[in-house]
């Protein structure tokens, strides 16, 4: 579904992307861990399409599309999804109306009808349950007066509402107590199928005891340096970043 | 970041939509300003003499007035000679039903969308249609008649109604108030007039468009709304006009007294052709709309949606002259391209307890400037009186500018006056996120515009706040670089 062949990323100049191959196929949940800094906040951005990144070689390639000639609104109109690790804010405008522009641009994109009010908002109150987000979101406007974990919530919400291909979650669990990483995590589970993946980015270990990872992946300036089942998140957590480091220099 | 630019610059090139010209037969004077073109005016319109003299007073003063230069606006010089100050359509006989209304008429009330078909039908909204300068069209008469609720064109209030116009006329904005409104005093063509009798709630929303139709006429309306003691009335104003090279010059006036106890609410949506990109054409907008609050307990709100115009200059304004009357001001005003506005609102407070609020929310985009200007004074006498003000820009882009200009006069030591001022961008992350959800630019400058303007758009009533939304967002479309 996802391939990404020989990328480089920099921004301002900056290299933060040195040369990046991944594949993500249908069914799977992928995570990338990693230390701070090494650009796997940055991989999620290029492959939304964000323009403050300037891909300067490599390709990605998106069932069977070159991501790159698309716009970001084409993107996630394809299936792309990008859970933020920092929702926006839109002062003024409800979640209603934001969940229903955008579903009626990806419905008319893919040659659909737009739905009725009333069964837009049954769909929107049937994925509100999935996440345990209550009646009040509706009328709130978009992540504004949101706590973190209601933010982290409701992007998972949105997820659920947009049905996406592939899905990234950057750092979907910082910031969350444990009730709403269960909650969170729960969520994403519910929404796996055959024919969509997932990516997960994340710190710790402890959110991929809710989501359980097929891959593991290990970035490290600005490449993967190192891919593994759900026992090398164990032994990141055990040992810390340190002793890949140390591999990579020996 | 230089690619949102891009975006921004292409996304406010859009068209004006409601560029057209309706071909309806029009009787005109010939151009310019003179004594002997007020007397022709006043005699087409078969007026009382006091009216004449209204006119002739109002002549004299404006005469040895000037163009108002304080505001912060670029005004070039207008030519009063080079303007027709008097057109009708020739048919102008009164309609029992649309069939009867020229079609042409009709068909560019369809272009609007606010065919008044619809309107009867749907919305419940009595409508006077003014084309130019004489109403055409008045529905909803009969439902007000049996209230008492006084709904008609200027000219016919003169002949049916002359005690109340004459007692009112000029009783808020006097002729010398201020250089546009000594001309339009002079010169005013039509517009409506509204009576509500004590007691009485007005069950519709009374509406009124306007609508400045002939090549070089200068429109001149005159509204003058009356709430008795306990009445109330939500008067709606919509504008539109069409597409023109030669720049046109609207100086209306509007006049309102509540009586004690009573409420009336004004909304506007203004939507006059702003001018092509370059800044050519487009209407002058100088207009004076002031309320008294005459009566204790009196209530005056207006609400604003303002997206066109090449120049905006319009302060609609309370005098809070009854004990415990309240003022209120919601504005959304929009430039583009080269457009320049300079509006606000004045609130006087004269009684005691007396209250106002005002909310103001300016967007700019283009090479536009916008500029908020107010006034809140306290009197000696307005013993605790209150204000709270909130001023907010949003700029999109970074060739617009925005402007604020406060003026607070307290002259109470029990009043309470609070200002609250905001300038925010429209934020590249905002823009990503909504664009990550499949939203293209363009919608989304107008989720975040609408969002921003929500607090004055939730004023509008229902059937024009949808309208107003849309407005919005189409302006945006040519208005957000």
């Amino acid at each position: 579904m996802l391939e990404i062949k020989n990328l480089y990323v920099s921004v301002q100049g900056k290299q933060i992307i040195n040369g990046l191959n991944l594949k993500v196929n249908a069914g799977e949940v992928h995570a990338i861990m990693g230390p701070n800094g090494t650009g796997k906040s940055t991989l999620a951005s290029v492959i939304a399409g964000n323009t403050a990144y300037e891909v300067t070689e490599g390709e990605i390639i998106y069932n069977g599309k070159n991501l790159m000639e698309l716009s970001i609104e084409d993107r996630a109109r394809e299936g792309v999804f990008l859970g933020f690790q920092y929702p926006v804010e839109i002062p003024g405008v409800s979640m209603t109306n934001f969940m229903r522009t955008a579903l009626d641009e990806i419905r008319q994109y893919r040659g659909q009808e737009p739905l009725s009010a009333g069964a837009f908002l049954k769909y929107m109150n049937q994925k509100k349950e999935l996440v345990e987000l209550h009646d009040k979101l509706n009328n709130r406007s978009v992540n504004q007066g949101f706590s973190g974990g209601e933010k982290k919530k409701n992007e998972i919400f949105q997820m659920a509402m947009l049905e996406p291909q592939l899905a990234i979650l950057d750092e979907t669990d910082s910031g969350l107590d444990i009730d709403a990483l269960r909650i969170v995590a729960s969520g994403v589970n519910k929404l796996k199928t055959k024919e969509n993946a997932t990516v997960v980015i994340t710190h710790y270990q402890r959110l991929l005891d809710y989501i359980v990872p097929d891959f593991v992946h290990v970035m490290y300036e600005g490449k993967i340096v190192k891919t593994g089942d759900k026992n090398l998140a164990l032994e990141l957590e055990e040992k810390g970043y340190d002793w890949i480091k140390k591999e990579l220099m020996a | 970041m230089s690619n949102q630019q891009d975006i921004l610059g292409e996304v406010t090139t859009s068209d004006y939509k409601y560029g057209f010209y309706s071909d309806i037969e029009t009787e005109v004077i010939p151009k310019g300003l003179s004594e002997e073109v007020i007397r022709i005016i006043s005699a087409k319109k078969n007026e009382p003499e006091w009216l004449l003299d209204f006119r002739l007073k109002s002549y004299q003063k404006w005469l040895s007035m000037e163009t108002p230069r304080w505001a912060h606006l670029n005004i070039p010089s207008i030519d009063f000679q080079n303007i027709i100050y008097f057109a009708a359509p020739k048919k102008k006989a009164q309609y029992e039903s649309l069939d009867e209304v020229d079609p042409e008429l009709i068909d560019t009330f369809n272009k609007l969308g606010i065919s008044l078909e619809e309107q009867k039908v749907l919305s419940g909204v009595a409508v006077d249609a003014v084309i130019d300068s004489v109403s055409v069209k008045t529905t909803f008469s009969d439902t007000l008649s049996k209230l008492g609720i006084l709904f008609m064109s200027f000219s016919e209030a003169v002949h049916k109604h002359p005690d109340l116009v004459k007692k009112y006329l000029g009783s808020v904005v006097p002729a010398a108030d201020n250089y546009f409104a000594a001309l339009n005093s002079a010169v005013f063509s039509d517009g409506s007039f509204c009576y509500i009798p004590k007691g009485v709630r007005s069950p519709v929303e009374l509406s009124t468009y306007f609508r400045i139709n002939a090549a070089n006429t200068g429109q001149f309306e005159r509204t003058l709304i009356i709430a008795d003691e306990g009445a109330y009335v939500s008067y709606l104003e919509g504008c539109t006009a069409p597409q023109r090279d030669e720049n046109q010059l609207h100086a209306a006036i509007v006049e309102i007294i509540a009586h004690t106890d009573a409420e009336v609410k004004y909304s506007t949506v203004q939507n006059w052709y702003p001018g092509d990109k370059e800044g050519k054409g487009g209407i002058y907008n100088f207009v004076t709309k002031r309320g008294m609050c005459q009566g204790d307990r009196s209530k005056i709100s207006w609400t604003q949606v303002e997206t066109g115009s090449a120049i905006t200059w319009k302060y609609p304004s309370c005098i809070l002259k009854g004990d415990y009357s309240v003022g209120e001001f919601y504005s959304v005003a929009v430039t583009n391209n080269m457009q320049q506005a300079d509006t606000g609102s004045k609130m006087i407070h004269l009684g005691k307890h007396t209250k106002s609020t005002i909310i103001s929310k300016g967007i700019s985009a283009g090479k536009s400037h916008n500029s908020y200007r107010g006034l809140v004074r306290i009197n000696p006498k307005a013993e605790h009186s209150r204000n709270f003000s909130q001023c907010d820009s949003l700029l999109l882009g970074d060739k617009c500018g925005a402007h604020t200009f406060p003026y607070i006069e307290t002259n109470n030591p029990t009043g309470i006056v609070e200002h609250e001022a905001t300038t925010s961008k429209i934020s590249d992350e905002q823009l990503f996120y909504c664009k990550q959800r499949g939203i293209d630019t363009e919608k989304a400058i107008g989720l975040i515009v609408n969002g921003y303007a929500k607090e004055v758009l939730n004023q509008l009533p229902m059937e024009f706040a949808v309208e107003a939304q849309k407005l919005l967002s189409i302006s945006l479309e040519g208005s957000v670089g």
